[in-house]
């Protein structure tokens, strides 16, 4: 069966560059936190952590991709784009990387809807916890009631991202 | 989907060590982030030199995309300006005919209070806009509440400054880049006001409630003395904020907390001025010296700063 909408293949015997397969990733994960560029001025915490998302949907589509530190470099730059303290998605992005493997040892099967659930776990967890550490860094009483919202419509997102992400990867792994 | 494969690496061993060692890696890492944030607890701008890259960076991206949708974050006052539109013109017609005689008084009073200042030889020079930039991007994703300002030390901004609009206050700046300066806003909350009640001077203190609220505070104790529709201003206390610049409404009343919403919203503001501190312009060592050597009294102002 051909679906006409599908890019052309690769043709045979070439490969797509490597910088394109490894920097891929990388670099939508980057443009992910960089939205906070945008010149909206919020006066609550609205935008979904795109950065975090983008990662998510890397991570739980190509499990082989990244290893676990791969949380640090792109925590530190999402880090330096949100106004988050410095090491705050460092550690919450590495740690939720080191859980996500744990987790999956244990799951024997995994589809959609676990990856969802893990992305869901995964998104509470970061969200939680920069609240926290905003909290503990001068930030004063921040409730953690202030980013529920965020959280609801990040977590209703990540089906989106992951499809989005899908589509960029396989523009990526086709020369 | 069955488990991936890829994380038991069987009995090769360089590939065990090699899933070791990044397993390694990414713990070490995750404790130097939690010593950043150790250190981020007991001075909180410490890193922020790190961030004066990508500050610098996207900052043209976010001016020129400000440029490009100042326009529309307005487009809805537009259109309403166009619902009753004949009848509104009208009434500003006559609003406007009863202004013009006030406005003529009040130019009247003005040269008179400036004849009477000149006979008691008080000198009232206001010095204390800084310069006007705007704000081009904020924090959106984060619990916090910051907006990146176009102008930075090299501009003269320095940290604490108070950042207003023609509205009202916005807030204060937190640190600086060479070009680009992080505006902590009024409602972040950890931003603490001291506020007066504009018409019978009730001292109190404004926080931010983080989702564009103000939590009002009485400084007197017993009942809450606020009421909805009552205006805040600076009161100077503090030594930051000069006094009298609208800060919020008080819109809700809940025991011993008046809510509040600030008059200025950063996201309709088109500039914004940053102002010297009100404690250096006040307290200038000799405004004589400082008038001749250096005219915009940056450099009085800029020793205090830490």
């Amino acid at each position: 069966m051909i679906d006409r909408n599908l890019p052309p293949v690769p043709r045979l015997g070439r490969h797509p560059s490597r910088w394109r397969l490894a920097g891929t990733p990388v670099v939508t994960v980057m443009l992910g936190s960089m939205l906070t560029i945008l010149p909206v001025i919020a006066q609550s915490p609205a935008m979904p952590p795109f950065g975090l998302l983008v990662l998510l949907a890397w991570r739980l589509l190509r499990p082989e991709l990244w290893r676990a530190w791969v949380g640090l470099p792109l925590g530190l730059f999402d880090d330096m784009m949100s106004g988050q303290p410095i090491g705050s998605a460092m550690f919450l992005w590495t740690v939720m990387l080191i859980g996500i493997d744990a987790i999956e040892h244990r799951l024997v099967w995994r589809s959609y809807r676990q990856d969802w659930l893990i992305a869901t776990m995964a998104i509470i967890f970061c969200l939680a916890g920069g609240v926290f550490f905003a909290r503990i860094t001068g930030g004063g009483p921040v409730k953690l009631l202030l980013v529920a919202p965020q959280m609801l419509w990040t977590i209703l997102l990540f089906p989106f991202v992951v499809r989005q992400c899908a589509r960029i990867d396989r523009w990526r792994v086709m020369a | 989907m069955a488990r991936p494969p890829s994380r038991r690496p069987g009995h090769n061993r360089k590939a065990q060590y090699s899933l070791f060692a990044s397993y390694v890696v990414a713990m070490a890492g995750a404790a130097i982030a939690l010593l950043l944030i150790v250190v981020a607890i007991f001075d909180p701008t410490g890193f922020a030199a790190i961030r004066t890259g990508t500050a610098e960076i996207t900052r043209p991206l976010s001016t020129g995309m400000k440029r490009t949708v100042s326009g529309v974050s307005s487009i809805d006052e537009v259109l309403a300006a166009y619902w009753r539109a004949g009848s509104q013109n009208v009434g500003l017609r006559r609003q406007v005919e009863a202004d013009r005689n006030r406005i003529i008084e009040a130019k009247g009073i003005a040269q008179e209070n400036a004849r009477l200042k000149k006979l008691l030889k008080l000198v009232d020079v206001d010095s204390s806009a800084l310069l006007s930039a705007r704000l081009i991007s904020s924090s959106a994703s984060s619990a916090r509440r910051f907006a990146r300002l176009n102008a930075g030390s090299w501009q003269g901004v320095r940290p604490g400054m108070p950042v207003r609009a023609a509205e009202g206050l916005i807030g204060r700046v937190h640190t600086t880049t060479p070009n680009t300066a992080e505006v902590l806003l009024l409602t972040d909350t950890s931003n603490i006001v001291p506020v007066r009640r504009a018409n019978d001077n009730v001292p109190a203190i404004s926080t931010g409630g983080g989702d564009g609220s103000l939590e009002i505070r009485a400084l007197a104790a017993g009942r809450n003395p606020f009421k909805p529709g009552d205006l805040l201003v600076t009161s100077g206390i503090g030594g930051i904020f000069q006094p009298n610049i609208p800060v919020a409404v008080v819109v809700r009343v809940q025991g011993e907390i008046a809510y509040g919403v600030p008059l200025a919203n950063p996201t309709k503001v088109d500039a914004v001025v940053v102002e010297r501190a009100f404690e250096q312009i006040v307290t200038r060592p000799d405004p004589g010296v400082a008038a001749t050597s250096d005219p915009n009294g940056l450099a009085a102002g800029n020793a205090a700063t830490p």
